[in-house]
């Protein structure tokens, strides 16, 4: 029998304290240990991107990861982002450009596209279409073909990008 | 699927690491980025009964210019690879080859000493490795020893490691203004296992190319360098001549074997046409187009 492990770590900025299994995922710690079931589970190979999180700020696979391995780091759920509207302009820009349709792959690509985005400030050039597909080159979506998805993330790239005159 | 039952040890010194490994009474593993380990274990291909968690070695860390090398400590994420200064500066194929591996949110992860001693035939630092002519620190219980690059892979996914040694980072001389080097690849979309990828290397004298080391991914059981290819570049200068030589020549160094991806034929038409395109981009003259 292999002895649970203390793990103490920030979860949508509060103090989570659990002992875990070593072998537990930090994807299946978020979603049934702390019931974030924004984190969805599809290859478990990190292939398809759909438990992507923020770990410190970076978009990782929650299958890559170990629970235990997360002591004293902080994970952003899409939750998390979604309360403190840190996706609101591109769960707007997704909502009216039909950018999902099962939504399985929408969580994995909102915390990417997120993280993507950060490099776009008032006065940069957007980036091109190319490079946002670059971005995404680690989420798979079944359902759209990825042009909605460009077109929703390119959109809030433009406004993010935009001077204060333009916009 | 979810990764057998396993303990879990984090350490926080190599001397630790090597004690836990050494103390495993089953088999052990080192934990670094985990980008390849971890889909191991969840596929079960791999199922140890302790993971040593070396992540948070802080000796393991750091990239620096020592002398006429450039240390890359074994943790250096990808993403560090991609952007640090001093890799541009100093050994600025490896920027252009991270650019080719896996995916952003893999690359924040993953590690340079993990890639290396998984050794993965089709991973492209190991392939610019054994071009650059870097050297691999390696720490055991008896001490640190170097390994060569073009020593240390010896098969698929076998390398001179020993059981519980610990590659704690690589070495690689620094660029200098008469070497040229390049990393490129085929894949079949963005982040994809390459088909054939290439690490050249290319010390020049004047514009005779005095020596050159290349080395392919994805086409043998390990990184594979050229000799014969190398030899038909070297002591000419880089034109069309000198690269139809070396392209021809790569007959004699390359014997991919047909695989379900890619008959071993495709593989080593991608491999010469890939050999012309890095060349010629490499060359001073205007880059030509690619007559495969």
């Amino acid at each position: 029998m292999i002895a649970p492990q203390p793990v103490n770590l920030t979860v949508n900025g509060a103090r989570v304290r659990r002992f875990v299994e070593p072998r537990l995922s930090l994807a299946d710690f978020l979603r049934q240990d702390l019931g974030l079931t924004a984190v969805h589970l599809g290859c478990e190979v990190g292939a398809c991107g759909a438990c992507i999180v923020n770990l410190d700020g970076q978009p990782v696979h929650a299958c890559l990861m170990l629970a235990v391995q997360t002591d004293g780091m902080r994970v952003d759920t899409l939750e998390g982002l979604s309360d403190s509207e840190a996706v609101a302009a591109l769960q707007k820009a997704f909502h009216a450009r039909n950018a999902l349709q099962c939504g399985f792959c929408t969580p994995g690509i909102l915390v990417v596209a997120l993280g993507f985005l950060k490099g776009c400030r008032p006065g940069e050039t957007a980036p091109s279409r190319e490079a946002i597909r670059d971005a995404l080159s680690g989420n798979y979506c079944r359902c759209t073909g990825y042009e909605a998805i460009v077109d929703a993330i390119e959109r809030v790239a433009k406004a993010a990008c935009a001077t204060q005159e333009a916009a | 699927m979810k990764a057998r039952a396993f303990d879990y040890r984090r350490v926080t010194s190599v001397t630790e690491a090597l004690a836990a490994y050494a103390g495993c009474r089953g088999e052990a593993r080192y934990l670094a980025g985990g980008q390849s380990l971890l889909p191991a274990l969840n596929l079960r291909l791999d199922g140890p009964d302790l993971l040593i968690d070396i992540g948070r070695i802080d000796t393991l860390r750091g990239i620096s210019v020592e002398g006429d090398a450039l240390r890359i400590g074994a943790l250096t994420r990808h993403a560090e690879t991609l952007s640090s200064p001093l890799i541009v500066a100093h050994a600025p194929i490896l920027t252009e080859a991270a650019a080719f591996m896996a995916h952003p949110a893999i690359r924040n992860l993953g590690t340079m000493g993990g890639s290396l001693a998984l050794a993965d035939p089709a991973s492209e630092l190991p392939a610019c490795m054994r071009a650059l002519g870097a050297v691999i620190e390696i720490a055991g219980p008896a001490g640190t020893r170097n390994v060569a690059a073009d020593d240390y892979f010896r098969d698929l996914f076998e390398t001179v490691l020993a059981p519980g040694e610990l590659l704690s980072a690589v070495r690689v001389p620094l660029a200098r203004p008469d070497i040229r080097m390049r990393f490129d690849e085929i894949a079949r979309r963005r982040g994809d296992y390459a088909m054939v990828g290439l690490a050249a290397h290319l010390a020049f004298s004047g514009d005779v190319v005095e020596t050159a080391r290349l080395a392919f991914c994805s086409v043998g059981p390990t990184p594979m360098r050229a000799p014969a290819a190398e030899s038909a570049l070297a002591g000419r200068s880089l034109g069309p001549e000198s690269i139809a030589a070396a392209k021809a020549a790569l007959a004699a160094d390359l014997a991919p074997d047909d695989d379900d991806a890619l008959s071993a034929a495709a593989r080593m038409h991608l491999a010469r046409v890939l050999l012309g395109r890095v060349l010629s981009a490499l060359g001073d003259g205007p880059q030509r187009a690619e007559a495969a």
